[in-house]
C-alpha cells in the first residue's frame, strides 16, 4: 500500500526578553543553578505574576509577519499537573484564547514549488526549569532559573507531507523569528525546539490516521531523522496488522529512535482554566499598527526584491535571504562592489560560505568583512586581477592580511594589461614550442589553450586572460 | 494538535478522565481524585471523603437547573484588562536566602526523589 | 487605654500621655493575660514590636508620622512577613518563614504601625468557625464554648477581647464579616482589587481581598486607608487614587437610599438576628435614610457557585506546596510520587483536602463545563442583580449571618451545613463589590451583625454609614465579660 504522511509541528521558541514573562528575574543562559529564579519564578507562596510587555509586542509581531489574526483579546490560563521542575503546579499558557491564530507561511519545496503550511495558533508561555540527574546520590537537583522564561508556542496546521518539508518550515519559522528580532534561535541552549505530531494513513483517504507526538526534537537534522523513524515505525506497526496508539514517544538522538514516554500525566487531565491572577490582555488596533510599523523586512518580500534588484535567481535569493544576517552581509558586499549583484551572490555563495562551513563558523563571525570584499570585487570588475588571482587575494583577506588593494600591491598581484608587455611574452612562448605551433596551425585549435596556460604561468597568472586570447589568435593566424 | 484550527481552541477535552457519574462519588472515585491532587489521604478516611465530597456535589448541582443560556461566564470581578510591565530585569540573585527555607538542596539545586526518565 | 480609639490613641502620643513602647507594652500584657481564653495568637512578636514601637516614638517626636504611627494591631497570619513565621494555620507551612514582606505589611510597617504578632485562622482561610486550624480553633470570647467565625477568627476575636486595637483579616467568602459579626467588632471588605494581594497566600484569588478588623468604623477607617492602594506587583491591583475615608465619616445620611433584599430575610434568618438587624435599620430611618425592599433574585445561588469557583481556584493555588521549595516535607519519600501525596497528605488538614478534591473535580476534563463554566455564568447573573439594585438603591443592608455564634463542634463534620452559614456574605465576593460587618445588636448575650454592602469602590460611603449609626448606639463599644 501506498501511504501519506501528515505532519505538524509544534514549535517552542523562546522569546528574546530580557526578563521573564512574569517576573523581573533575568533570562540571561549559563548562569549558576536558581541565581536566575526569583521569588515568582519559584511559585513561594503569597506572590503574583504580572505581564511582560516586551511579549505582547514580540508575538504580535510574529503574528503580523504570518498573515495571522492578532487577537485584540487574549486570556492566560492554568495548565495544572505536578513536576518538580513546574514550581506553581501549573503552568500559565494560554488556551481558549491564545494571541495570535490563523495565519500561514509559504515554504519552497525541491520542485521548485511552494506549500502553504497554516498556523493554526501562537500562544504565549512560561517555560519549566531543569530536571538534572546526575551525581546528587539517586536524587534529581532541580534549577529553576529557566522557570518564567517566555515561550511562544506555534502550532501548525497538519500540513507537511514528509520529513524534508517538515524541516523546510522549521528553518522557514527559525529564521522568521530572527529576522523579527524576537527569539535567538539558538537550538544548543533549546532557544528553540519542536514536538512534532506524526501519523500516516492510506494515500487518497481523507481521514487522519492515529499520530503520535514526538518530543524534544532540538536540531533540524533531528527532526528529519525523528520523523523518518517514526514514519517507518508506524508503516511497521500498521502493515505488520498492529494499530498506532496515540502516545508520546521522545526522541532519543544517540539511538537515532524514539521510544513511548507511556503517560507522563495520567490521561493528560490539565484542568485548565483561566488564570484569576491575570485579567485578560486586550491589545487595540492602534498598538497593532505601531507593532506592524516595527517590523523589518522579511524574508520573502526580501527574497521578491533580490530577484528584481540583482538579478538573481530564485534560488540564489532563497538561500542569501536565509537568514537576516547573511542578507545584509550580501547587500553591504553589493553595496561596497559598486551594486555587483551577481558576482557578489557568488562569491558570497561559493567561496565565502565554503570557507566559513569548513572552519565551522557563521556569517557574524566572518573573517572577510563585507566591506574588504566588495572592494576586492571591484578590483575583478575594473580588470585590476582576474577572478582567478581573486582567489588569492580572498585567502589573504581570510588571514586577515589587509584589504584587497594592500594585498595585490604587496604580493605583486596586478594584472598586466599593458598589451605591448603582454605581446612579448606570447611571442617568447611561440618561439619556446615551434611543434605546438606547427600543430596549432595544421588543424589543432584546442593548443590554444595551452599556449594560455604557458603564458599565465610566465606571468605568474596576472596577463588580463581577455588580452592574451586576442593576441595569441591573432600571432598565431598570421 | 491535528485538529481544524478553530476547533482546536474553541473545544475541551472530550473525555472524562474520571470515570464517575455526578452526584454520588464511591470511594474510587475518591482515590482517583486523590491521586490526581497528589493528596494523600488514608484508606479509612475515603468513605468519609466520598460522602462529604457527595453531599457538596449535590449541594452545587442545583446550579443545573439555573438556565444560563447566552451568558457570558465571568472569570472575574474586574472589567478591567491586564497591566503590563515594562522588559527590566529587576530581581536579584538570593537563592542563598530563598534556599534556606527550602526542606533539601544541594549545590545550589533544589533535590527531591529520583525522577524516573522515560 | 484599651478603651480609647485610633484617633485618641494618636492623640495622646503626639501629646505625650504615654509612648507607643507603653501602649504596645499594655496591649501585649493584655495578650499574655488573656489569650490563653482564646488561642488568638499564633505568634507573638514582642521584642520586634517593642523596638518598632521604640521607632515609631521617634518617627512620632520628628513629627513626621502617620495616624497609625505607634498603633499596635495584630496581623492575620496569611500576611506574609519578612522573618517572622507565616503558617495560614497549616501544618504544611509550620517552618514557613516568608523572604519578603506583603505588600499591606509593608504599608502598615512604612505607616509606623506596631505588629504585636500574627493571628490565628482557618487552615488557608479555608472555614467559616476557625476549627480548620492546624493550631487548634479560637475560642469567641462572648463565650468561650462557642466558634469565633471564620477564617480570620483569631483577628476577630483578638479585637473583641481588646488584645489589639486593629487586626487585619482577609474575606472570600465572608471571613472578615463573619467573624467581625459573631465576635461583635466592625470589619470591612473592600471592593476587589482596592488592598493589594501581593505576599497575601491566596485561597481564591479572585474572591480574596484584605481589610482591617477594628471596635469601630472610625478606626477601621484609618486601617483600610493606610492597607489600601495600587500595586505593581498584582495584577488585579487597580490604579486608583485612595480615599482619605476619615475625611467623609460625618456626612448626613439625610436622603441616603437603602435597599433590603426580600431574599436576606427569608427563611433560614434566626429570628433574634432579624429582629436586631430590623431595629438597626430602624435607626437609619431617624436618622434621615430611606429604606426600600429590593430583590437578588439569584441570591440563593451564591453559595453553590462559590463552592464551585473557590474550590476551583484554591485546588490550583495550593499545588505549590509540594515539598519541594519550602514548607513541609514528609519524612524519608520512597520517590518522588511518594514525596508528593504524603508531604500534601501529611500537610493539609481535612477541610482543605475537601476542597482541593471538589475544585480538582469541577476542573477535570469532561465536567469543567458542567460545574466551572456554568459557576461562572451564575457568577455573572449574580453580579448583575447587585449592579441593577445600585441604580436605584446607594447601600444595601440585612443580617451578616443567619445565627449568632454557634457551638464549637456543632458543625464541624457536616460541611455543607458549615457552608450555609456565609449564605449571605458570599455574593458580595463573587461580584467583588465592598462590604462591612457592624455591631448591631445582642441575641441572648451574643452579637448580632448588620452588613452594609456597597457599589465598587464606595468603601467611604459604607464607613460613613456604619460611623453615623455607632454615633446613635453603643453596640460597638460593647466588651466581652473576663477581658478587663
Amino acid at each position: 500500500m501506498k501511504w501519506e504522511v501528515v505532519i505538524g509541528l509544534e514549535i517552542h521558541a523562546q522569546l528574546a526578553t530580557k526578563s521573564k514573562i512574569f517576573s523581573g528575574a533575568s533570562t540571561a543562559y549559563g548562569a549558576a543553578p536558581n541565581t536566575q529564579a526569583c521569588a515568582v519564578d519559584l511559585g513561594l507562596p503569597g506572590v503574583l505574576p504580572v505581564l511582560n510587555a516586551g511579549v505582547v509586542s514580540m508575538a504580535a509581531k510574529f503574528g503580523l509577519a504570518t498573515h495571522s489574526a492578532v487577537a485584540k483579546r487574549s486570556v492566560f490560563a492554568r495548565k495544572n499537573y505536578f513536576y518538580p521542575d513546574l514550581p506553581k503546579g501549573y503552568q500559565i499558557s494560554q488556551f481558549e484564547l491564545p494571541i495570535v491564530h490563523d495565519g500561514y507561511i509559504d515554504i519552497d519545496l525541491e520542485n521548485a514549488e511552494t506549500r502553504r503550511i497554516g498556523i493554526t495558533r501562537a500562544h504565549l508561555e512560561e517555560d519549566a526549569g531543569k530536571s538534572l540527574h546526575e551525581d546528587f546520590h539517586g536524587e534529581t537537583g532541580i534549577d529553576l532559573n529557566r522557570a518564567g522564561t517566555p515561550l511562544l508556542e506555534i502550532v501548525s496546521e497538519p500540513d507537511m507531507r514528509s520529513a524534508r518539508e517538515a524541516v523546510a518550515y522549521m528553518k522557514k519559522i527559525h529564521a522568521l523569528v530572527r529576522y523579527l528580532g524576537i527569539c535567538d534561535g539558538n537550538m544548543q541552549e533549546g532557544s528553540f525546539r519542536c514536538d512534532a505530531n506524526v501519523s500516516i494513513r492510506p494515500k487518497g483517504q481523507e481521514a487522519f490516521g492515529t499520530r503520535a507526538e514526538i518530543k524534544n526534537i532540538n536540531s533540524f537534522r533531528f527532526v528529519e531523522r525523528a520523523i523518518n523513524y517514526e514514519i517507518e515505525r508506524q508503516i511497521d506497526v500498521i502493515e505488520g496488522g498492529g494499530e498506532v496508539v496515540q502516545e508520546t514517544r521522545l526522541y532519543d538522538a544517540d539511538r537515532d529512535e524514539t521510544r513511548s514516554m507511556r503517560s507522563k500525566e495520567e490521561a493528560n487531565d490539565y484542568r485548565y482554566f483561566p488564570d484569576p491572577d491575570l485579567l485578560p490582555l486586550e491589545m487595540d488596533q492602534a498598538f497593532i499598527d505601531a507593532v506592524e510599523k516595527t517590523l523589518p523586512e522579511l524574508p520573502d518580500a526580501k527574497r521578491d526584491r533580490f530577484i528584481q534588484a540583482y538579478d538573481l535567481s530564485r534560488y540564489d535569493a532563497s538561500a542569501l535571504t536565509a537568514s537576516r544576517e547573511l542578507a545584509d552581509f550580501f547587500e553591504c558586499t553589493v553595496e561596497a562592489a559598486g551594486g555587483e549583484g551577481k558576482l557578489s551572490a557568488n562569491w558570497v555563495m561559493g567561496e565565502l560560505s565554503g570557507l566559513l562551513n569548513k572552519e565551522g563558523r557563521d556569517i557574524s563571525t566572518s573573517p572577510v568583512s563585507p566591506e574588504r570584499l566588495g572592494g576586492m570585487l571591484q578590483r575583478i570588475k575594473d580588470g585590476t586581477i582576474s577572478g582567478k588571482i581573486a582567489k588569492q587575494v580572498f585567502e589573504a583577506m581570510w588571514n586577515d592580511e589587509g584589504d584587497a588593494d594592500a594585498i595585490i600591491e604587496k604580493k605583486g598581484l596586478k594584472q598586466i594589461t599593458d598589451t605591448g608587455a603582454i605581446e612579448k611574452i606570447v611571442r617568447d612562448v611561440l618561439d619556446a614550442n615551434p611543434r605546438q605551433v606547427e600543430q596549432y596551425k595544421g588543424g589543432q585549435e584546442k593548443l590554444l589553450g595551452f599556449f594560455v596556460g604557458q603564458v599565465m604561468k610566465a606571468t605568474q597568472g596576472k596577463a588580463n586572460p581577455g588580452e592574451v586570447n586576442k593576441i595569441l589568435k591573432g600571432l598565431l593566424s598570421a | 494538535m491535528q485538529l481544524g484550527g478553530q476547533l482546536c481552541y474553541l473545544s475541551r477535552l472530550p473525555q472524562p478522565s474520571i470515570e464517575i457519574s455526578t452526584m454520588s462519588l464511591d470511594t474510587e472515585a475518591v482515590r482517583k481524585i486523590a491521586h490526581l491532587a497528589r493528596l494523600g489521604v488514608e484508606e479509612s478516611e475515603n468513605e468519609l471523603y466520598a460522602r462529604n465530597l457527595s453531599d457538596i456535589l449535590s449541594f452545587i448541582e442545583q446550579l443545573n437547573a439555573v438556565d444560563t443560556r447566552g451568558i457570558e461566564p465571568m472569570a472575574h470581578p474586574l472589567d478591567a484588562s491586564q497591566r503590563l510591565r515594562a522588559d527590566e530585569v529587576s530581581e536579584t540573585d538570593r537563592h542563598e536566602q530563598f534556599q534556606r527555607i527550602a526542606p533539601k538542596v544541594g549545590a545550589g539545586l533544589y533535590l527531591v526523589p529520583k525522577v524516573i526518565e522515560y | 487605654m484599651y478603651q480609647k480609639t485610633i484617633a485618641e490613641l494618636a492623640a495622646g502620643l503626639r501629646a505625650g500621655e504615654f509612648s507607643s513602647e507603653e501602649l504596645t507594652r499594655s496591649y501585649l500584657d493584655r495578650i499574655e493575660k488573656h489569650d490563653e481564653k482564646l488561642n488568638s495568637v499564633l505568634t507573638l512578636t514582642a521584642s520586634a514590636a517593642l523596638e518598632a514601637a521604640k521607632a515609631a516614638d521617634k518617627r512620632l517626636k520628628n513629627g513626621d508620622a502617620t495616624m497609625l504611627t505607634g498603633i499596635p494591631y495584630l496581623h492575620k497570619d496569611i500576611f506574609c512577613t519578612l522573618g517572622v513565621r507565616t503558617s495560614c494555620g497549616s501544618r504544611m507551612l509550620d517552618n514557613f518563614e516568608a523572604p519578603y514582606d506583603a505588600t499591606v505589611t509593608a504599608q502598615l510597617k512604612e505607616a509606623g504601625a506596631v505588629m504585636l504578632g500574627k493571628t490565628n485562622m482557618d487552615e488557608f482561610a479555608m472555614g467559616s468557625s476557625n476549627e480548620t486550624s492546624f493550631y487548634g480553633p479560637v475560642k469567641n470570647p462572648w463565650d468561650l464554648e462557642r466558634v469565633p467565625g471564620g477564617s480570620s477568627g483569631g483577628s476577630a476575636a483578638a479585637v473583641a477581647a481588646r488584645l489589639a486595637p486593629l487586626a487585619t483579616g482577609t474575606d472570600t467568602g465572608g471571613s472578615i464579616r463573619q467573624p467581625a459579626a459573631l465576635c461583635g467588632v466592625t470589619g470591612i471588605k473592600p471592593s476587589y482589587g482596592r488592598v493589594s494581594r501581593f505576599g497575601m497566600i491566596a485561597f481564591a484569588s479572585s474572591l480574596d481581598q484584605g481589610g482591617p478588623f477594628a471596635t469601630c468604623a472610625e478606626d477601621a477607617a484609618h486601617m483600610l486607608e493606610a492597607m489600601s492602594g495600587f500595586d505593581r506587583r498584582d495584577s488585579t491591583s487597580i490604579d486608583r487614587p485612595v480615599d482619605h475615608y476619615a475625611e467623609g465619616l460625618a456626612e448626613d445620611l439625610c436622603g441616603l437610599k437603602i435597599g433590603l433584599p426580600r431574599e436576606y430575610f427569608g427563611e433560614g434568618l434566626d429570628a433574634r438576628v432579624g429582629a436586631a438587624v430590623e431595629a438597626a435599620i430602624e435607626e437609619y430611618r431617624t436618622l434621615g435614610a430611606e429604606v426600600r425592599e429590593i430583590s437578588l433574585p439569584n441570591a440563593s445561588l451564591a453559595v453553590p457557585a462559590y463552592y464551585v469557583v473557590a474550590p476551583a481556584e484554591c485546588s490550583s493555588n495550593l499545588s505549590r506546596m509540594d515539598g519541594v521549595r519550602f514548607g513541609y516535607r514528609c519524612d524519608n519519600p520512597r520517590d518522588l510520587e511518594d514525596l508528593y501525596t504524603r508531604s500534601r497528605g501529611e500537610g493539609f488538614g481535612a477541610e482543605v483536602k475537601r476542597r482541593i478534591m471538589v475544585g480538582t473535580y469541577a476542573l477535570s476534563a469532561g465536567y469543567y463545563d458542567a460545574y466551572y463554566l456554568k459557576a461562572q455564568q451564575v457568577r455573572r447573573m449574580i453580579r448583575d442583580d447587585f449592579v441593577r439594585a445600585f441604580e436605584d438603591v446607594d447601600i444595601i443592608m440585612g443580617p451578616v449571618t443567619p445565627t449568632t455564634a454557634f457551638k464549637l463542634g456543632e458543625k464541624a463534620d457536616d460541611p455543607v451545613t458549615m457552608y450555609l452559614s456565609d449564605t449571605y456574605t458570599i455574593a458580595v465576593n463573587l461580584a467583588g463589590l465592598p462590604a462591612m460587618s457592624v455591631p448591631a445588636g445582642m441575641a441572648e448575650g451574643l452579637p448580632v451583625g448588620l452588613q452594609l454592602i456597597g457599589n465598587y469602590f464606595d468603601e467611604g460611603r459604607l464607613l460613613n454609614a456604619a460611623h453615623k449609626f455607632q454615633q446613635v448606639t453603643d453596640w460597638h463599644t460593647r466588651m466581652p465579660a473576663g477581658f478587663e
